[in-house]
């Protein structure tokens, strides 16, 4: 009987030599505690953690900004944040003195924001920057800090 | 305002994710599974008829089950990211699911079958060839030359074993394709659970159109006849299976014309202008309608056997062309309209791009140079004398 089922094993035979090859690269590859807090390897967040921080957050920025700050609180930019319009600048804030920032680039700036489009919000301020200018740069006319006029 | 684009769309909608290599994708798993149920049927439903097509369906099905992943590999890009699939299984995603039914699919079910199917040939030839190709043989044969009628009648039992489990395993591997687009519920054209059994089917139709378009062709080129039984067999099935694709899918458009929610006017203007040549006249005329007609007529008269071959290879044709057709209208179709109902986006296919034209019709030749390599080494044409199954059980 097994001398003609005999054959039969071989398949078998590869199939597991396969998974155990498999199982063996498994071991090898895949990152120790994988799945420990979700669907990822848990050094991630040391490694993430380790990474030089950008932002420094505007509480931070007020501490020494406060006529800005003030502006900024009395109008319709309340609530955007410094960094949202001058970029990351933990470097500025940790030394002001090493690292000056550059002003953003008005031309560009307000319009990311503000240019009409048909998919925003109907509530939100939004103009057809071209017409609405006439090609003066908007902090011709707006306060950046306090865009009422 | 925007080029190609009518009405409100949402930015994100504006340009198609899912390109041409996606339409493909569904398009190859379906002929796998659908060449495989019609091999299975000569095995488990014991349908003699389509004997002669049993090994060619089992190699068509293979060639293209090899194929199958390069589309979806290709449009994602880092394709050696695939294997941390199987490193590290989210069971909670279907499509990183599919890549275990997937390889359950190839291993289990179809080189398994295809090595029992083949084992008597491989030992001749591991005995009888020289060089190369006899190092491949005696690779295959796996260190067995054992081909005693006892070995090949256990061979048979364990090839019908696999059958019967490979089977469900070939329904689930092209139900998984419908289900990945008929659980999408952001999107009306796709989100339905006929869609899976409309999947299914349709993938039964093309794979059966084209193992018996790949057995006329292959009976030319090797200029041996065709078995008129055979091919009129395969096509009274082909009829059948066709003719549950075509009410599916006729209940599902019914389905939603008499429901009417609120995407049917949307989904009802692409069909009569975007999707009107592709959806009415290639898939649903063309593609199904002309050739039902002609299978219908081989069932209700009796024809030359000249006629019904023409009309069989005619239709098959029509049908890979129409179900192609359905791919597309699903996949493509399905990312043209905007989610707010307003408006309309058009799908530009590149060319000698990432995406494009050129490698979609590469990665479409691919099946049939792997089919000739295949059908090299394992001639599938007819059991060798020598060998033949036992007669003694
Ligand atoms: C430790 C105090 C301090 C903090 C915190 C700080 N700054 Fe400054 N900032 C300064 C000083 C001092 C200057 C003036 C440097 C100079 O003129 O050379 C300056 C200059 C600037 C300028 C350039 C002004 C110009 O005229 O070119 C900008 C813009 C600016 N800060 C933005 C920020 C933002 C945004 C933050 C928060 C992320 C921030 N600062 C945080 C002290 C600070
Ligand atoms: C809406 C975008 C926007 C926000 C939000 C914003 N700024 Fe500015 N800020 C500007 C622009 C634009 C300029 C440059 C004006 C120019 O070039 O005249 C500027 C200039 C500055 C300057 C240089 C001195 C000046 O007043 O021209 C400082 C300092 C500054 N910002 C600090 C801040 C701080 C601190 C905050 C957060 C409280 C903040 N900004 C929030 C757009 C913004
Ligand atoms: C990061 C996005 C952002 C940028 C950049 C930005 N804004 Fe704004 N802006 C806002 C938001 C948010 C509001 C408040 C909208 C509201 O009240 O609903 C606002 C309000 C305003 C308003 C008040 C409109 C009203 O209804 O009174 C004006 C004017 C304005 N911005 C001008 C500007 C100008 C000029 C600039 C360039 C210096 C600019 N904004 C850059 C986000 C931005
Ligand atoms: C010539 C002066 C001038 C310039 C330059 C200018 N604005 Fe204004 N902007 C105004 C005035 C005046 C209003 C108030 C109009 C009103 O309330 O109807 C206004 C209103 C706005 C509003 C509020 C619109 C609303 O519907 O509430 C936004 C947003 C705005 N401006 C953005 C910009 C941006 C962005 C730029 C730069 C591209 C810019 N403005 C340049 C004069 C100007």
């Amino acid at each position: 009987m097994f001398r003609d089922s005999g054959h039969l094993i071989r398949p078998a035979v590869v199939l597991l030599l396969g998974l155990g090859i498999f199982l063996a690269i498994r071991a090898a590859v895949v990152p120790k505690g994988f799945g420990k807090y979700g669907h990822y390897r848990p050094q991630a967040l040391a490694l993430i953690r380790s990474k030089p921080i950008s932002f420094a957050g505007q509480d931070m920025c007020l501490m020494c900004h406060d006529d800005q700050g003030k502006a900024r609180a009395a109008g319709k930019h309340a609530h955007v944040a410094c960094e949202a319009c001058h970029g990351p600048l933990a470097d500025h804030a940790n030394d002001p003195a090493a690292h000056k920032p550059v002003l953003p680039d008005v031309a560009n700036l307000c319009r990311r924001c503000h240019e009409k489009d048909a998919a925003k919000p109907k509530g939100f301020p939004q103009v057809v920057t071209a017409e609405h200018s006439g090609g003066v740069l908007c902090n011709g006319c707006h306060q950046p800090h306090n865009p009422h006029l | 305002m925007i080029p190609g684009v009518d009405g409100f769309m949402y930015p994100n909608e504006v340009e198609l994710q899912w390109s041409l290599l996606i339409v493909l994708y569904p398009y190859i798993t379906g002929l796998v599974a659908g060449a495989f149920i019609l091999a299975s049927l000569e095995r488990v439903f014991k349908v003699d008829a389509v004997r002669p097509t049993y090994r060619l369906a089992l190699l068509t099905a293979l060639s293209f089950l090899l194929v199958a992943p390069l589309p979806l590999q290709l449009h994602l890009g880092h394709p050696e990211r695939s294997f941390e699939m199987y490193l590290t299984p989210h069971t909670a995603s279907a499509m990183a699911m599919f890549g275990f039914v997937y390889l359950w699919y190839l291993t289990v079910v179809l080189l398994l079958e295809i090595w029992l199917e083949f084992r008597a040939e491989i030992v001749y030839l591991a005995q009888t060839t020289k060089g190369l190709r006899r190092v491949i043989y005696r690779a295959l044969t796996l260190g067995s030359m054992n081909v005693s009628p006892e070995a090949r009648r256990l061979d048979d039992k364990v090839g019908y074993i696999v059958t019967v489990i490979g089977i469900p395993s070939a329904f689930m591997l092209h139900g998984y394709v419908g289900f990945i687009f008929g659980s999408i519920k952001a999107n009306p054209w796709w989100s339905t659970p006929l869609m899976p059994i409309v999947f299914l089917f349709s993938a039964m139709v093309s794979g059966i159109a084209a193992v018996l378009l790949l057995y006329v062709a292959s009976m030319k080129v090797k200029k041996m006849a065709v078995d008129m039984r055979c091919v009129d067999t395969i096509a009274k099935y082909l009829f059948y299976t066709f003719c549950i694709d075509f009410t599916l899918e006729m209940l599902d458009l019914v389905h939603r014309t008499y429901e009417s929610d609120e995407s049917f006017r949307s989904l009802d203007f692409m069909v009569h202008t975007r999707l009107f040549f592709s959806q009415v006249v290639l898939q649903i005329f063309l593609g199904t309608l002309v050739p039902l007609c002609l299978l219908a007529a081989n069932q209700l008269w009796r024809f030359t056997e000249k006629a019904r071959r023409a009309m069989y290879v005619t239709a098959c044709s029509l049908t890979m062309i129409g179900i192609f057709a359905m791919r597309w209208n699903v996949v493509i179709g399905g990312q043209l309209f905007s989610k707010s109902f307003l408006g309309y986006t058009t799908y530009k296919m590149a060319f000698a791009t990432r995406e494009g034209l050129l490698p979609a019709i590469a990665l479409m030749l691919l099946p049939f140079a792997i089919f000739f390599v295949l059908v090299y080494l394992l001639p599938p044409w007819q059991e060798p004398e020598h060998v033949s199954a036992p007669a003694g059980d």
